[in-house]
């Protein structure tokens, strides 16, 4: 039977305020225990919330970043639930009118681009952690992470397949941190998603029964634990079993999901419109005054690193994977005349490869646009080869400085001269009477063992171009 | 609309409510006239009204996003039946 995967995502991004989405307590990460949960985390009686606006203002961005409709009045609601690390006993959420509704995103795969629907983002406040470490047979409730200001944006059941949804958890990880409402930090769970998988028959309308997959904070573990979910629904049905709505975990360690409650024990949420605030009010000035603030889009400038400077679809990509990326690219240009080609070779290739070697990010970067620039420029007027451009590359890496003063004081330039390399040239020649007749015999294979013992010879050196000519001259003189 | 002795043990599970079997029956009761209640408020017919979210005709009011809040844990703690290194002890619960 031929099976079509079908999964929709729902993503929780912490947003990057200061303080708490009801409160002024701080929501900086790493705090000891409880000293950011104040008496309105707490659920204290006689408190109240009231909203901060810099969550509503990612909100706005968000949406607008994404096309979407962005509700001129939408309602918080009371999500009913016990647990301990939820003092009220009820979360503040968004349910019958979301301060974002539809919207879409773009995602690329192989080179083709796909539009993936969002359903709504909706402003929420986070739960406290529980810490079921031994402490006695009892639990530990920190609630510094309580009222930590969400946005939940679900998207439409329109991915098929674990690689689209890394691609769509890619790509929306790509917009909230390159619009800045959130750090997208997902050890520290600042970006989490929820995987709702299920599957039919390829050619069937309606849907399959659908799995959760709860709280998976990796890229990695989103496809693993969704490539697992997919074969597992498969195997159950073409043996004659049934899938079972219910939420499942994932479980890194065994690479398996695991059902952690079914619809039956599912909660009732028992939402409505909480008493304690009142509709929230989003007019036109304010979405216009948010749109004016917003910087030129991933996508968009994607799209114009192709146009403007003709790049490929990828290496615009690469260039564009984070606002960093992009305005070190965009710095880099101008101290290599510009050559977009040659900046997008080195940063998507020497510099990304080492700064991947220590974890650091483009912004941390142990090589300057200025330095990195310096180099390129000895490249490109033919002072240095580009293999003695890595060497360089690596000595700006490791001890800084600029390039002109290291290739003069190392000795880095090429040798072009035409005398020196037929000095070195006519030297092999000597060494190796042998080779020389077989080239001249016919055998041109003998060609690059001339080329390999003159690189040797000029210490890596010698102008690749320059070299051919010469060789090739000489070894067909009779 | 009667309530059964499933829904009502239901409805006090979600509520963390403990439900002793003798209090069902009384309770059946006083759930079916509420219920009879909110039937009286179904029969209105609302059509053309906008839903109300709240009594009153207001926006929310917003606050700037500023840290106003100091450290208060040791007070707060000192109310907490049970701490230790800073967390609140609760029974263990494990989903």
């Amino acid at each position: 039977m031929d099976w079509e995967v079908v999964i929709g995502l729902e993503t929780h991004a912490q947003l990057a305020t200061h303080s708490k989405i009801f409160s002024g307590a701080a929501t900086a990460f790493g705090a000891a225990p409880n000293v950011q949960a104040c008496a309105v985390d707490l659920a204290l009686p006689g408190v109240l919330p009231v909203l901060n606006r810099s969550a509503v203002d990612c909100a706005i961005r968000f949406g607008l970043a994404t096309g979407a409709a962005i509700a001129s009045r939408s309602i918080f609601a009371r999500k009913n639930y016990f647990y301990p690390d939820l003092p009220k006993g009820y979360q503040i959420s968004q349910f019958e009118i979301p301060v974002v509704s539809g919207g879409t995103m773009s995602i690329e795969l192989e080179g083709k681009v796909k539009q993936v629907r969002l359903t709504r983002a909706h402003l929420e406040e986070d739960a406290g952690k529980s810490l079921h470490e031994d402490f006695h047979g009892l639990s530990g409730i920190d609630l510094n992470r309580a009222g930590t200001p969400l946005l939940e944006i679900v998207s439409e059941p329109d991915l098929r397949s674990a690689t689209e949804a890394v691609a769509y958890a890619r790509a929306l990880h790509r917009l909230v941190t390159w619009i800045g409402i959130c750090d997208g930090n997902m050890q520290e769970g600042s970006f989490r998603c929820d995987a709702n998988v299920s599957v039919r028959p390829r050619g069937q309308s309606e849907l399959g029964t659908r799995c959760e997959i709860k709280n998976l904070n990796s890229f990695r573990f989103l496809e693993k634990a969704i490539e697992y979910e997919i074969r597992r629904q498969i195997e159950l049905i073409e043996a004659g079993g049934v899938v079972v709505q219910e939420t499942r975990l994932y479980d890194p360690d065994r690479d398996e999901t695991r059902s952690m409650r079914s619809k039956e024990d599912a909660q009732d949420y028992r939402y409505f419109p909480d008493p304690d605030l009142l509709p929230l009010h989003i007019d036109a000035a304010w979405i216009g005054e948010v749109q004016a603030r917003m910087p030129e889009l991933p996508d968009a400038m994607q799209q114009r690193f192709i146009e403007q400077f003709g790049l490929s679809l990828y290496d615009a990509g690469v260039l564009t994977a984070s606002r960093s990326m992009a305005s070190y690219f965009l710095e880099l240009l101008p101290y290599a005349a510009n050559d977009a080609k040659l900046c997008a070779n080195w940063v998507s290739g020497e510099l990304s490869a080492a700064l991947h070697r220590e974890g650091l990010e483009i912004q941390d970067s142990r090589v300057s646009p200025r330095q990195l620039g310096g180099l390129l420029k000895r490249i490109q007027d033919g002072t240095i080869s580009g293999k003695m451009g890595k060497e360089l590359f690596d000595i700006l890496w490791r001890e800084g400085g600029e390039a002109d003063a290291l290739i003069e004081a190392r000795g880095l330039q090429q040798i072009s001269d035409v005398s020196s390399l037929e000095g070195i040239v006519e030297s092999l020649m000597a060494e190796y009477p042998a080779q020389v007749a077989e080239y001249r015999a016919g055998k041109e294979k003998v060609f690059g063992f001339f080329v390999g013992r003159a690189m040797k010879a000029s210490g890596g050196r010698a102008n690749p171009e320059q070299l051919n000519a010469v060789l090739k001259q000489r070894l067909k003189a009779e | 609309m009667a309530l059964t002795d499933t829904d009502l043990k239901r409805l006090a599970r979600l509520a963390r409510l403990r439900l002793e079997e003798s209090e069902i029956t009384g309770l059946q009761g006083q759930f079916a006239g509420i219920l009879g209640l909110i039937d009286q408020l179904q029969a209105v017919d609302t059509r053309g009204i906008e839903p109300l979210s709240h009594a009153l005709d207001l926006g929310l009011r917003l606050r700037e996003d500023l840290v106003t809040e100091t450290d208060q844990r040791a007070r707060f703690q000192s109310v907490a039946p049970q701490v230790e290194e800073g967390l609140y002890l609760v029974p263990k619960v494990i989903e």
